[in-house]
This record gives structure tokens, C-alpha cells and sequence, in this order.
């Protein structure tokens, strides 16, 4: 998982002429088996050597959240209950928690690498 | 600078998998993964379905493993095709994996391929193979809080198979608190009874198989 965000956030880094990745970020659903604290650890496994070396990895948990297919109404939840906490059906279908993307990355281009040398 | 990619994680993965669903469809094959802990039965009931089905479809089986090809050679001395993955270290089979097995099977010919994922709950479940089902085994003795544990699996279901009832005198297992756990947080998988040792449950699962491998082929023809 960690290797596929570094893949891709490589890819689009050099693209776009870049000659370091500051900071990532990414959105993980609660709903998901990912644990965001062992992705922090992969990247501080990977990332040495990379463009992204040193960089952070900014992490953003969303919510578990279903509609009911028999009441229609939305409803929050974690993991391990989707049943519908209004009628109690069982017939009940994810909106959001369930999302793995990478949001955007913060790069420093050729021309601006001093610059981001100042930043830290 | 910011440069914005809002793009899924498995990008590369789903568009694999996207492209093995369009090319099972043209032949009217199904696919169904297989998910379960190691050994909570996976090939046993892969061969009892299979030996219940008898000839009516053309089946072969994938086997994804880490390192070994045992399970792939159990399925062919029953006198069915098998293709072995080896994911070389990886918990879970991934698009790219499935594609170039299904490379190495006459398609065309075949209603049904079987994947047996490696055995894991968690590692799978993110990763789409472009199959048409997904089923979870559980077996008795792994204990009823399966669910509990392990909930994304049980939710991402298309059905549910709980299997070594036969054994079920010997262990606690409470099947009331198991098939609770699977309904809060599926609400519509099967959830059925197997022994695949005994054959028991067997029948009634492979039909609820055979339905949606059947539609699979006439939705090709
Ligand atoms: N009593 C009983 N034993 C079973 C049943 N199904 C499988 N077994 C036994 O459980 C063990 C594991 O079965 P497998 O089919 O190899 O399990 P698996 O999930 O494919 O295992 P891995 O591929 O190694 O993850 C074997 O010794 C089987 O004989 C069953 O219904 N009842
Ligand atoms: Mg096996
Ligand atoms: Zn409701």
C-alpha cells in the first residue's frame, strides 16, 4: 500500500520537474483495514533514498457513514456495526469510510529549491 | 508547489482489475475469489463444490499461495485445471496476478474460475481482482468472534460459508452469535452451513453458485 502511494506520488513528482516531495497527503477510510500508524511506519521504512525522503505523510481518517435502504436516513458508524440506527434494518449500503486516495502532494521545483530549503 | 492527484491509492490495481472483469465477461466466465484464514478449508470446499457440480460447467481453478504448490497440484490430481501464483512473500493476490493466470487458461472455454486467495483476512479485501463474487470462509474452529474481529471481510461478503460443522460438537462455537456478527455488518450475504468434509451444506451453497455462474454464461451468449 505504502509502496503504491510512493509509485504514484514519484511519478506525478517528477513529472511536474520536481526535485523534492515535502509532504503528502492522503485520506484513508475508517471503514478500511489500513491502519494509519503502520503506514506512517512503512513510509519512514521506504522513503529514505526517494524524492520523498523526509518528507510527511499527512493522514486524513474519515468516518464510517451508511444510508438505509428501507428508512433512508444516513447514519454514522464504525468498523464493526452497519445496521441502521434509526429502524434497525440490516439492508444498509456505505457512503463514506470507505475511501483509500491520495490527495495532493507539496513539492519544491528545480528553480525553487533553495526556497524550500528555507522552509525546512 | 501543490500538485493535486485525487486519485485512488490502487489506481493501478482497479484498472487491472477493471480490464480481467471485461475480459471474463466476454467469455462469459465467472470468477469467484475465495477468502478465508490458512486452512480454514479453502481447497477442501473448492473441491467438494467442485465435485458436487460435477460437469456442468467448465471450471479451473487459480491457486494463490506464498511460496508452495501444493494446493495447486491437490486440485489437479482431482482431475481439474489448475494454475498456480506464487505472490512471492505478498499476504493477498493483486490484479496483475490474477491476469497473467488467466493468460495461461483457455478462457473461451471455461464457465467458471475459482481463486483461492491466500489465506488471510485483512490483506485481500482493498485489492479488486476483477471477480465476480467474493465469498468468505469461516470454519468452527477458529471460534465464533470472527466477526468481531475481523469485520471488513464479513461485510465485503457476497456470501458467507461456515465450514467444519462436522466438527462443531467439539468446539464452542455458537452459530447464533456468529451469524449475528455477520448480519451487522452484512445484511444480505448468505450465510451458509458446509462440512466439506462430510459434504454437508454442500449442495445447497454450490446451487446458490451455479445460479450466478449459469447468468454469467447466458449473459455472454
Ligand atoms: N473436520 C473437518 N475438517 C476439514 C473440513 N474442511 C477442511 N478440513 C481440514 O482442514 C485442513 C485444512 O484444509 P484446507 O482445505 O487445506 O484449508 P485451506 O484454507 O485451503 O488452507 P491454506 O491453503 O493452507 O490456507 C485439512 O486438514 C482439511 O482436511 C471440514 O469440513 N471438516
Ligand atoms: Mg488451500
Ligand atoms: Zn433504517
Amino acid at each position: 500500500m505504502t509502496q503504491e502511494i510512493l509509485n504514484a506520488i514519484t511519478q506525478a513528482a517528477e513529472g511536474a520537474g520536481a526535485t523534492r516531495i515535502n509532504s503528502v497527503r492522503v485520506t484513508i477510510g475508517e471503514l478500511t483495514e489500513i491502519v494509519p500508524d503502520a503506514l506512517q511506519f512503512a513510509w519512514e521504512a521506504l522513503t529514505p533514498g526517494t524524492l520523498a525522503e523526509g518528507s510527511v505523510l499527512e493522514v486524513v481518517e474519515t468516518g464510517g457513514r451508511s444510508i438505509c435502504l428501507d428508512c433512508t436516513k444516513e447514519f454514522s458508524h464504525d468498523r464493526f456495526e452497519r445496521r441502521c440506527t434509526s429502524c434497525g434494518s440490516y439492508a444498509t449500503k456505505v457512503i463514506s469510510g470507505d475511501e483509500l486516495l491520495i490527495d495532493d502532494i507539496d513539492v519544491d521545483l528545480a528553480e525553487d529549491a533553495s526556497d524550500g530549503e528555507a522552509e525546512g | 508547489m501543490e500538485i493535486d492527484l485525487s486519485r485512488p491509492i490502487l489506481e493501478r490495481n482497479d484498472t487491472l482489475a477493471a480490464a480481467n472483469r471485461v475480459r471474463l465477461a466476454a467469455t462469459g466466465t465467472f470468477a469467484l475469489d475465495v477468502l478465508a484464514s490458512p486452512g480454514a478449508g479453502k481447497t477442501t470446499t473448492i473441491l467438494a463444490t467442485l465435485a458436487f457440480l460435477g460437469d456442468r460447467f467448465r471450471v479451473a481453478v487459480i491457486e494463490g499461495d506464498i511460496a508452495s504448490r501444493v494446493d495447486a497440484e491437490k486440485v489437479k490430481a482431482s482431475g481439474i485445471m489448475a494454475v498456480q501464483i506464487n505472490t512471492g512473500g505478498a499476504c493477498h493476490l493483486e490484479a496483475d496476478m490474477v491476469s497473467r493466470a488467466l493468460d495461461a487458461l483457455p478462457l473461451e472455454e471455461l464457465d467458471l474460475v475459482v481463486l483461492e486467495n491466500v489465506g488471510n483476512l485483512v490483506c485481500p479485501i482493498e485489492f479488486d481482482l476483477g471477480q465476480s463474487a467474493r465469498i468468505v470462509i469461516a470454519s468452527v474452529p477458529e471460534g465464533d468472534d470472527k466477526p468481531l474481529k475481523y469485520p471488513s471481510i464479513f461485510a465485503i461478503a457476497d456470501a458467507v460459508l461456515l465450514n467444519k460443522v462436522d466438527a462443531a460438537p467439539v468446539f464452542d462455537f455458537d452459530e447464533t452469535a456468529f451469524t449475528q456478527g455477520v448480519r451487522n455488518l452484512n445484511g444480505a450475504a448468505p450465510i451458509f452451513r458446509v462440512s466439506a468434509k462430510t459434504g454437508e451444506g454442500i449442495g445447497e451453497w454450490a446451487e446458490w453458485l451455479a445460479e450466478r455462474v449459469k447468468a454469467v454464461r447466458a449473459a455472454s451468449l
